[in-house]
């Protein structure tokens, strides 16, 4: 056992050298779109221009608060800088019939795909949610936040204007 | 002779590392929640109830390097000891986590610890739930495999976790899914999508039982398919498991089925689902002696309405894996802006209905018990409900922006949970209760908003009415403040209010909390997992980062 943890050790600090200043690159899962089909989270595409990565689930208040929040300015956004809100809904078989209908209900006018398994969740280390990331063009995580308090998209936003 | 392989293991670590899997990057969370408990004689806690170390921790941090094509990662739990309300098997500290997963072209493997999910988890499922302390995850190896397009194939064979151990049986599944219109060349220009998908699933536990012969290797398998079609949806899931005699289901030697079928329809501004299930002898433990949950291979979902306001979250479903048959309906409509009702803004409407009965059951003959140990155990109709009403609910909520300053939300829920069954009150029986939330948020100025929630939940049975009052005050991105009273006064015998005070601090991804307050005694259930939250006085925080 202690041996084990050495060499996990050596090998984490022998890591820490290679990654220097690398940022946090979106990884390659598997998800699933509200039709069904398997797409690798490496295909996200906006054309260069800046992504959100929204994590939600249809039992999370302040994860609905926050997309109705953005859905409402959605437009004013997309005009302005292009960017593209891609909501991630982390929803277990209790609940993964029913986020299409949630969400067509709401009138969220984004890309939603299901992180059935919590792949995605997991590598990049979300505790709770909501967590918000924001992608450059070159897809790297250039801001994340947690939790949503009132207000916190206009926050989101001076984000995506400094790209 | 040690040295030596240490260091030609750091050769190899660091000339693998420079080739294949520099320029990589490191990442992780960490996560701790303490609480100090006090004695409260309104509450009933004395010094008998409490344990002597009252400063009580659990925390954990995970640590993961991933580059294009490998990624490794550990996670280190403590929980020193481990909050009340938890199983005390998770006192203790060590690495519970940690995996290295290489992908080469269409392959993926995984050693070590992994999470997964076949179908819809009726029949396999992994998971971690950490605000109950869950974590089933597999000590094994897992492949993934994409031979076609469109073609998906999993196979894993491991032990699960059990707290800082591992559960006794040897859990091996496989799983494909295809998605026939990127397969078939014919079907893909077609307007509906097909998914058809099947799984098997097997267990070995050796057989030390004095009484019963028992099966060592327990097998399973399950069919599913979805179809889309334009705004419909369409979907079944079925389950077959052979007679696994366990402690859950009092060692009969029966079958067990799971059958899950939803439909949906969706378009802009309207939603409907529909989702029925029906579930006998169907809890799968890869130790069968445990009659928890702990090492579930499976994961049988509540089909109810998962609620988040406090009030509604006292009386909780729960799947009954011995047998149940139930249906939910949700419908989510938004009336249009510049409606009469809809308002400048218009207006959200959720409507839900659920509910869950017994399955039927028939003794094998004049002589036997339904449910005697050593036997088949009963007969069932498939299609026929039992005699017993397990839990039903109709909720209702509006909520409508009133103006640009204003959020309006009203809710409307009503409950029939039948405590015998779900939770062991024989007592007790059915509780039947009406609870009506009204929210409201208002915006002060440019990031500063305040909440309040009132809620009532009345009821004649167990403990009574409850009332309940928050409000809440934030400023993006910052800072929350929150007060909040529950006040238990519809029973003569123990009027109890519960004060909570709490605030909370949040910068990019880390996020400080801190509460003081008097917490009800409770079943706290997320997923199909319920843990039991003790009442408590006490102080509380919470950390959470990631990075």
């Amino acid at each position: 056992m202690k041996r084990l943890f050495i060499c996990t050790f050596i090998l984490y600090s022998s890591t820490l050298c290679f990654s220097q200043k690398a940022a946090l690159l979106l990884p390659s899962i598997d998800v699933k779109s509200l039709e069904g089909k398997t797409v690798n989270t490496a295909h996200f595409n906006n054309e260069d221009h800046p992504i959100v990565l929204a994590f939600w689930a249809t039992w999370c208040k302040p994860c609905t608060k926050e997309l109705n929040a953005i859905a409402d300015v959605y437009e004013e956004w997309q005009e302005e800088t292009k960017v593209k809100v891609i909501a991630i809904s982390i929803d277990d078989a209790r609940n993964t019939p029913k986020v299409a209908p949630y969400a067509h209900g709401k009138d969220w006018p984004f890309e939603i795909y299901i992180d059935t398994n919590s792949d995605l969740k997991r590598a990049l280390n979300v505790n709770a949610i909501p967590h918000t990331f924001l992608l450059n063009g070159d897809k790297k995580v250039v801001w994340q936040h947690t939790s949503y308090l009132d207000g916190d998209e206009e926050v989101l936003y001076e984000e995506i204007l400094k790209l | 002779m040690n040295k030596l392989f240490y260091i030609s293991f750091l050769f190899c670590i660091n000339s693998l590392l420079a080739q294949n899997i520099k320029n990589g990057t490191l990442s992780g969370n960490f996560q701790s929640h303490s609480q100090i408990y006090y004695e409260d004689e309104d509450l009933g806690i004395n010094k008998e109830s409490l344990p002597e170390e009252r400063f009580l921790t659990n925390s954990f941090a995970n640590i993961n390097y991933s580059t294009k094509n490998f990624s490794t990662g550990v996670r280190y739990e403590a929980n020193q000891n481990s909050l009340l309300g938890y199983d005390k098997r998770y006192n203790g500290e060590g690495i519970t986590y940690r995996y290295f997963q290489l992908n080469s072209n269409d392959l993926e493997v995984t050693v070590g610890n992994f999470y997964e999910q076949f179908g819809s988890g009726m029949i396999l499922r992994a998971y971690e739930e950490r605000s109950l302390g869950y974590d089933n995850a597999f000590d094994g190896v897992r492949l993934k495999y994409q031979p076609f397009k469109g073609v998906y194939l999993k196979s894993l064979v491991g032990k699960q976790r059990l707290f800082f151990d591992k559960g006794e049986g040897i859990v091996r599944g496989v799983d494909s899914e295809i998605s026939l219109n990127e397969t078939l060349n014919i079907l893909s220009e077609a307007k509906t999508q097909i998914l058809i998908g099947g799984s098997m699933v097997s267990k070995y536990q050796e057989d030390l039982n004095p009484t019963y012969i028992l099966p060592k290797n327990v097998a399973s398998w399950a069919a599913r398919f979805q179809l889309f079609h334009g705004k419909w949806t369409l979907g079944a899931e079925y389950v077959y498991k052979y007679n696994d005699p366990s402690a859950t289901n009092n060692f009969i030697y029966k079958e067990g089925q799971a059958l899950m079928a939803n439909m949906s329809y969706s378009q802009r501004g309207l939603g409907i689902s529909l989702a029925s299930k029906r579930i006998d002898n169907m809890s799968f433990n890869s130790d069968r002696n445990l009659k928890g949950q702990e090492v579930s291979i499976n994961f049988l979902p509540a089909l109810t309405r998962q609620h988040t306001y406090t009030l509604a979250t006292i009386y909780p479903y729960t799947t009954i894996a011995n047998g149940e048959m139930g249906i939910q309906t949700e419908l989510n409509y938004k009336i249009k802006k510049g409606s009469l009702i809809g308002g400048t803004y218009g207006m959200n409407v959720l409507a839900n209905f659920s509910n869950a009965y017994s399955i039927h059951k028939a003794p094998l003959d004049e002589n036997t018990v339904i449910g005697t140990p050593g036997t088949k155990g009963y007969t069932s109709n498939f299609f026929e409900l039992g005699d017993e009403k397990h839990f039903q609910e109709f909720s209702l909520e509006l909520s409508r922006k009133i103006n640009r300053k204003l959020k309006l939300i009203g809710s409307f829920i009503n409950t029939e949970y039948n405590s015998k069954i779900i939770v062991g009150y024989d007592y007790l029986g059915m509780i039947k209760a009406n609870i009506i939330v009204l929210e409201a948020q208002y915006k002060l100025k440019a990031k500063h908003a305040l909440r309040t929630e009132i809620q009532h939940l009345s009821t004649k049975q167990h403990e009574g009415n409850w009332a309940m009052g928050l409000i809440e005050y934030t400023v993006s991105p910052n800072y929350f403040f929150a007060l909040q009273n529950m006040y238990n006064y519809g029973n003569n015998s123990n009027k109890i209010h519960y004060p909570n005070l709490s605030a909370g601090y949040t910068r990019g991804t880390n996020r400080f909390a801190l509460g003081y307050g008097k917490q009800r005694q409770g079943i706290n259930c997320v997923g199909g997992v319920c843990r039991e939250v003790p009442k408590s006085n006490g102080i509380s925080l919470s950390i959470t980062s990631s990075f």
